[in-house]
């Protein structure tokens, strides 16, 4: 029994090794932080002197080697642009990002699962088609144009939105969340639509195939020969089966908004780990972007691992062919 | 008890209604965050310019750009080498601590730490010593004319509160050293830091005892980075914002013709040119000579670029064409030099002809698309120009992130550079970082090898020059050798635009700092 979590571990921290070391690698490609950290006419000596503390002077093994170490002793380095731990500035970003992300999937679902039932239930109707259609720009809309359309519709024209930050936060110990004020709330219902948008569309479309393939299933039509009411077929049987693969899709979206909140965040100004890595990605902020892929990877590590031992218990036919 | 609770809630009363009658806050925001509150951790300008409205320096630069006195009310050399300044008396910290002798002191010692990011930017000077309470001197290493424009930016910090909070070392945003001082601030400056999150804002409260009369009306700054260009501008355009700088260029239009709001714009010392390479071999062509060694062919290339039109169409014409290094607010400026070659199509081919490249050579030129002003499409317009007297650059834009380590690595053959003589604000960073060799501290960003004799001997000359007359005197000299030689292409000097809602008043330098403590706000 313990032997499947086990080796699902071990696989996990390798894979942990290998995003570490290509992290690494990459960042010999995306330059080099001397030259934005030196004044204007600081000489070559300054530079090399700059370029010998920073430890970059060292070959890549070494500097590996180091990061390593210091990694898996808790300790993640300091940012070069804002001069503090990052650990504590990804502590300080994740608030902003997680409740960024439970706005858009709460608004995913929320408005997602009810356009898709709509249209399996009249597929040839007026405004099924229309929401079709519709959904069609929301999927191959780029986030940032969304986003800028959003902010001049609602911020610029109507004035009704802030059209960027996070208003006004309340810390609650080391969480600062934004939910607690009015401004706080305004300012998550851009920034939340937008991100939530390509979600959304991809939910109600896998709403409306998975209950247009129930709907037609044996079970729903012996209800129907029943003659049981039609609300309770659709929304008690049709609906309660469609939606087993929603619930792993969002369960694997929702890592992937936590890691890819980066255009919106920045187009909202957000305050949170992507728009922290974006920052860190023109300044050369290394000790930053390495935490951050690490995190991103880790994320994805942990949520898969966690599937998989959890596909383990739920089927008993996996844990009988590894065993 | 009855008078005390009345008095008190006669004062309650005052300061409500005082606020409430007077507050003027003034929101505003710009691309970039303050890096560190601790001003030796860092070297970068916009940080600087932040922190200025914290902290005071010795001498300040006035509404004119001038030197003129700030904690130090005057001055005087008693040798070569030792400078003697007499300080402001009756100034206090924002923690309430009076200003000494002693805070210079170890303000001063705290910069020239090794260990101080920032310790360049005092390159020159060796120790400051109390002589009493008020009075200081400075000594530097040789006859140091600019020190003046180096204390400019040296702000000074409380000696008693470095003690108290274990920050008399200073921080390095290099070495990833941090101190109390990274994110306190405690100075004598017009603002006082009320929060400090970085990427989220800033907040500044009026300092109501600074030393000098404000010439402001605010009681608060709001300051929010927004990097992205298009949500900057929307936000200033929904009333959320009061000012942002810098405003992108491809807005300006749209801004200045919404109502409420204006942009306000002028040149600023930055001057953007092309580097060229004086190796023996060009990257383009190996193996073979380098015709940029020609001064003809140098000549051919200034001759073929119609810095009109680049002006016109890329710069939307809020650049000023130059044909100097410096920018003519900057010491070392003269008219005389500032004049480019002539557009000149049929010339241009002539001299290559007369250089033995009556069909043109190959050249890399390389350029950031993320540094400058419309740095890339400068730079295709460029291409296309060289092109037509049969000059076939293969162009190359990147990101500054690795554009500038290759440029410092001598990997090109034309690229760009832009320059603004900060922080020092004098034509001789010109001449001791972009036109002599790599040697003894100098050239630092000389990427192209340029060298000439008389530039080597006219700068080491200048650096010891204490009569500012002469001093300036080898500069414009030096500058003039620069340009017949041909060695930068100058282009333009780049604008600096922001943009205000109609009731705020900010005056524009052109060094781009914000200063606050000029603003007034309706």
């Amino acid at each position: 029994m313990l032997k499947v979590p086990l080796s699902r571990l071990g696989q996990a921290a390798l894979v942990m090794l290998v995003v570490s070391a290509v992290s690494f690698v990459m960042f010999r490609y995306v330059g080099d932080p001397v030259a934005t950290m030196s004044r204007e006419n600081a000489s070559i000596e300054e530079k090399a002197e700059l370029r010998r503390s920073l430890g970059l002077d060292q070959p890549l093994l070494v500097q590996y080697g180091r990061f390593l170490t210091r990694t898996l002793s808790g300790d993640l380095g300091i940012s070069y642009r804002n001069q503090r731990p990052v650990t504590q500035l990804i502590a300080e970003r994740l608030p902003a990002t997680l409740e960024l992300v439970i706005v858009a999937t709460i608004l995913s679902l929320a408005i997602g699962i009810p356009l898709g039932v709509l249209c399996a239930l009249k597929p040839g109707g007026i405004a099924a088609r229309l929401v079709q259609a519709v959904s069609l720009i929301g999927i191959s809309t780029p986030t940032f144009v969304t986003g800028i359309v959003l902010i001049l519709v609602f911020a610029v024209s109507l004035g009704w939105l802030p059209s960027f930050g996070r208003g006004q936060v309340v810390d609650l110990g080391w969480w600062s969340t934004g939910f607690l004020t009015i401004s706080g709330l305004k300012s998550l219902i851009l920034p939340g639509v937008t991100l939530a948008l390509y979600q959304l569309t991809l939910i109600m479309r896998l709403v409306r195939a998975e209950m247009i393939d129930v709907l037609s299933s044996d079970y729903i039509r012996f209800a129907k020969a029943r003659g049981l009411p039609t609300h309770y077929i659709h929304f008690r049987l049709a609906l309660r089966n469609a939606l087993m693969p929603v619930i792993t899709v969002t369960g694997l979206q929702i890592g992937s908004l936590i890691a890819f909140a980066i255009v919106t965040e920045t187009v909202f100004q957000w305050p949170g780990m992507g728009l922290l890595f974006i920052q860190a990605v023109s300044f050369v902020d290394i000790p930053v972007m390495a935490a951050y892929l690490l995190f991103v990877g880790l994320l994805f590590v942990l949520i898969n691992t966690v599937v998989d031992i959890l596909y383990a218990v739920v089927d008993p036919r996996l844990r009988a062919r590894s065993a | 008890m009855k008078a005390r609770l009345a008095a008190s809630l006669i004062v309650t009363a005052s300061t409500l209604i005082g606020i409430g009658a007077e507050a003027k806050t003034l929101r505003w925001a710009s691309p970039t965050d303050i890096t560190t509150l601790d001003p030796y951790a860092h070297t970068e300008s916009f940080t600087t310019s932040m922190l200025h409205h914290v902290f005071d320096p010795l001498v300040r630069r006035g509404r004119n750009l001038e030197l003129e006195p700030a904690l130090a009310v005057s001055w005087k050399t008693v040798n070569p080498e030792t400078w003697r300044f007499e300080l402001r008396r009756n100034v206090k910290f924002h923690n309430g601590n009076p200003f000494t002798a002693d805070d210079v002191v170890a303000s001063i010692s705290r910069i020239l730490d090794p260990s101080a990011r920032a310790r360049g930017n005092l390159a020159t000077v060796v120790k400051a010593e109390k002589v009493d309470d008020f009075t200081v001197d400075i000594v530097t290493k040789g006859p140091y004319p600019l020190l003046l424009n180096d204390l400019a930016g040296i702000y000074i910090l409380d000696k008693e509160w470095m003690e108290a909070n274990n920050a008399l070392k200073p921080g390095n945003i290099a070495t990833g050293v941090t101190t109390a001082a990274s994110t306190t601030a405690i100075g004598t400056g017009p603002f006082k830091v009320e929060s400090y999150k970085p990427d989220a804002g800033t907040t500044f409260v009026v300092n109501s005892d600074w030393w000098d009369k404000p010439q402001h009306n605010l009681t608060r700054i709001e300051f929010k980075p927004v990097k992205s260009d298009a949500t900057r501008v929307a936000a200033l355009l929904s009333g959320e914002l009061d000012l942002i700088a810098p405003a992108p260029l491809q807005d300006l239009q749209r801004i200045s013709s919404s109502q409420g709001f204006k942009v306000v714009e002028e040149p600023s010392l930055r001057l953007i040119m092309l580097s060229l390479n004086f190796r023996p071999e060009l990257k383009a062509m190996p193996g073979q000579k380098n015709p940029l060694l020609d001064e003809k062919v140098r000549q051919a290339m200034w001759h073929a670029i119609d810095l009109e039109t680049i002006k016109k169409r890329v710069m939307r014409d809020k650049s000023r064409n130059t044909g100097t290094l410096v920018a003519p607010p900057v010491p070392g400026y003269a008219k005389e030099n500032d004049v480019p070659l002539a557009y000149d199509q049929s010339k241009a081919k002539q001299l290559l002809t007369e250089a033995g490249y009556p069909n043109g050579f190959k050249t890399k030129l390389n350029c950031p698309n993320d540094r400058y002003i419309n740095d890339e499409q400068t730079c295709v317009a460029i291409a296309s120009m060289w092109a037509k007297v049969g000059i076939q650059a293969e162009l190359q834009t990147e990101s500054r992130a690795t554009y500038f380590p290759r440029q410092d690595r001598g990997e090109f053959d034309v690229s760009m550079v832009g320059w603004a003589t900060l922080p020092p604000m004098d034509g001789f960073s010109v001449l001791s970082s972009l036109l002599t060799e790599q040697k003894d501290g100098y050239g630092g960003s000389n990427a192209g090898t340029y060298s000439n004799p008389k530039v080597e001997e006219l700068t080491r000359k200048a650096a010891v020059e204490l009569d500012e007359a002469k001093r300036r005197a080898m500069l414009v000299e030096t500058l003039k050798v620069a340009r017949d030689t041909v060695a930068y292409i100058p282009l333009h000097q780049q604008p600096v635009a922001w943009a205000v809602r109609d009731g705020v008043d900010v005056p524009q330098f052109p060094d781009e700092y914000v200063r606050l403590w000029f603003a007034n706000v309706k």
